[in-house]
């Protein structure tokens, strides 16, 4: 297993070159900050604050390449992703009807077992349509995995070489935040659940999002809609038993015991973890490990401080 | 009237007695949906002037016996917002004066006015500077036109990181000058792009030095724009050259100006955001509201007839308490017609600029969907 690191996000109190310190990190850091886009290559301040020689991995642009060489897979590639979509809103259409449902019943007074009952059951449907999505996901990555794969064609595989050998040579690859639907899209294209098994990484927000098993989008408060969190789509699965929720101060009403007890109990047995400012949690290959300012949602519908071992 | 003050009252109020309770008080009084108003001078009469459409737009304050305290106490639903003056009568001398006890202001071309809150009312925290917030920029464009026979100097917004690299949609705004001044345009598409929850976007900020005449459903708008403005700021910024990625709105005379040029030029504009539009219509009689709308008239006349398409999707918000009410809710049903994508939204707010400036979250993030949902830095 990979020794793995999460964080909290980095721009205004980055703690990343702590966590280098402390892992003895003394050569160089293979960095992924494909889900910045079209700021990719603006790694200057990352540069500055690790203080080791930092190698850009620049997945987002060896993407646009390799959809330039090879048109036939960047069709491909768009289809899935509309199948993807399709698949994405059919699910969202039902989801919002699982998660009201489940809101007003979690906000029914009453002790009775019946109305206990009706609780779990309501949250098991959502439980159950959380799992199904997941599982059509993934066989239409597999489908398409096992018609195109992708990694062996010629335009992605003199990709995939070279960023074997550099992720080999360097000591850590740390992994940013940014659009994590671009950047799963980007690991997965160059096989990156191989090549960072095994490896010591450290990743935040997004960069963490996509090191689980499942990326799940999520936001209480948005502008437009209920705020629905929502199952996006399989991540590398580096890491297990984990959902990370990066910015979760600002994205989640956490003095909302219905909705925090909600999104807890939905994804139960795995910690749904808060990833804000000053966040570690590691894992050592077998277990999570709590540090600074680790912190989860209760099934009861309260925040909980994780405690250090 | 406020419980409070009541109270105060049955006390036989005296100077000292009236110092003591309005020494760090916030005036107007509100308790539940009752707003009390206080004044205090030496005068005649007091009013209050507001602009609540359907109610007496001056309404008399009462004397305390024998003190120089003013009250009134109006009912005021929650999560209104009022602005408004008092008038003071002294013999044949009536001056209009900002509420000395109230520090809330408002301010717009015209001045400015105290302004009242309801019960509930918060001004959105996403109005407020936001020192995480990475500012964008402002640049000064001029746009050659022959439509108008002049250049015409406009401001263009550009986000915070932009990059020559990407494509990004357009805002055109009328009256843009007076949205950065009055209803802190640049902080709140600071805040809205910061927080993701819309795109990042380049924003033509326009004004007019004939506006009343301009704006008022003028074709020659709806050229300089499309056929001037767009190719200008299309040729200089990497912007996203199709219909779906391109907006149109003002407020008032420039909600009619962007209804206007939109349906002139069917397929051009994406979207439409019309705040409190001067709809007027006269095809069910006359529309007394000055000669200065008769040809905004005869243009809402021809729209009501046939709207056309004029966008994909329109955004429509007015206060309840302007006058103009009426005209924008019944362009709703004229615009359902159309077959578009449609929110109309309604304010218990008036004819003002921090009533279009509170619109603008929702109304944006609809009309320019942010990566809230995708983004996770």
């Amino acid at each position: 297993m990979s020794r793995v690191v999460f964080l909290g996000p980095q721009r205004f109190r980055p703690t990343l070159v702590d966590v280098l310190d402390r892992l003895e990190v003394d050569g160089t850091v293979a960095a992924i900050t494909a889900g910045w886009q079209e700021r990719e290559q603006e790694v200057d301040e990352l540069q500055d604050h690790i203080h080791r020689e930092l190698v850009d991995l620049r997945l987002y642009e060896r993407a646009e390449q390799v959809f330039f060489k090879d048109p036939e897979l960047r069709d491909a590639l768009q289809n899935k992703q509309r199948r993807l979509r399709a698949l994405q809103t059919l699910y969202r259409q039902r989801l919002a009807h699982a998660l009201k449902a489940a809101r007003e019943v979690m906000c029914l007074d009453g002790r009775e077992a019946f109305v206990r009952e009706h609780r779990q059951a309501a949250i098991r449907a959502i439980r159950t349509l959380d799992r199904q999505h997941l599982t059509r996901v993934r066989r239409i990555h597999s489908e398409f995995d096992e018609q195109w794969t992708p990694t062996t064609r010629p335009a992605v595989a003199s990709h995939c070489h070279e960023l074997e050998e550099l992720v080999a040579r360097a000591s850590v690859v740390a992994i940013a935040g940014g659009h994590v639907a671009i950047l799963i899209n980007r690991l997965r294209l160059f096989g990156f659940a191989r090549l960072l098994a095994r490896r010591t990484l450290v990743a935040w927000s997004a960069g963490a999002m996509a090191l689980t098993e499942r990326i799940v989008l999520f936001h209480d408060r948005p502008p437009q809609g209920p705020g629905d969190a929502e199952v996006l789509d399989a991540g590398l699965g580096v890491v297990d038993r984990i959902v990370a929720l990066p910015h979760a101060r600002r994205r989640l009403d956490l003095d909302d015991p219905v909705r925090v007890a909600l999104l807890s109990r939905r994804f139960a047995p795995d910690l749904p973890a808060l990833l804000d400012v000053g966040t570690e949690l590691m894992h050592d290959g077998r277990r999570w490990r709590p540090g600074h300012k680790a912190r989860a949602l209760a099934h009861r519908g309260a925040v909980v401080e994780l405690k250090r071992p | 009237m406020s419980h409070v003050f009541e109270t105060f009252l049955a006390d036989s109020p005296d100077a000292g007695k009236i110092d003591a309770f309005l020494s760090g008080r916030t005036v107007p009084l509100v308790e539940g949906d009752r707003v009390t108003f206080v004044f205090r001078a030496e005068a005649d009469a007091v009013n209050l002037r507001h602009w609540i459409f359907g109610l007496p737009s001056s309404q008399p304050f009462e004397r305390v016996e024998g003190t120089g305290l003013w009250h009134l106490t109006i009912d005021l639903p929650e999560r209104s917002r009022v602005e408004y003056k008092i008038e003071r009568v002294r013999g044949d001398e009536h001056v209009w004066l900002m509420d000395p006890l109230n520090p809330r202001v408002a301010h717009d071309p015209y001045g400015a006015n105290s302004v009242c809150y309801g019960r509930g009312y918060v001004t959105p925290p996403w109005v407020q500077p936001d020192e995480e917030a990475r500012p964008g920029s402002l640049e000064a464009v001029s746009v050659p036109s022959r439509v108008f026979g002049e250049k015409r100097e406009i401001q263009v917004y550009l986000p915070a990181r932009f990059r020559t690299r990407r494509r990004y949609p357009l805002l055109i705004v009328h009256d843009g000058h007076d949205y950065m001044r009055f209803a802190s345009l640049k902080t709140v598409l600071d805040n809205l792009i910061h927080r993701l929850e819309i795109a990042p976007l380049i924003v033509a900020l326009t004004h007019s030095p004939d506006r009343l005449n301009e704006y008022a459903a003028d074709p020659r708008q709806a050229d300089f724009l499309a056929d001037e403005l767009v190719p200008t700021l299309t040729a200089r910024y990497p912007l996203i050259d199709r219909p779906d990625a391109r907006v149109v709105m003002g407020a008032s005379f420039g909600a009619v100006a962007s209804l206007s040029s939109a349906w002139r030029r069917p397929g051009f504009y994406g979207g439409l955001l019309l705040q409190s539009g001067s709809f007027a219509f006269s095809d069910i009689g006359k529309h007394g509201r000055g000669p200065a709308l008769d040809p905004v008239a005869r243009f809402v006349n021809a729209f009501r007839e046939d709207p056309r398409q004029p966008g994909s999707k329109v955004f429509v918000s007015c206060g309840i308490y302007e006058s103009l009410i009426y005209e924008n809710r019944s362009l709703v049903p004229v615009l359902q017609q159309a077959q578009l994508a449609l929110r109309y939204v309604e304010a218990r707010d008036g004819h003002n600029w921090e009533n279009w400036r509170d619109r603008l979250r929702e109304s944006l993030s609809w009309l320019f969907p942010g990566p809230l949902w995708m983004v996770y830095e």
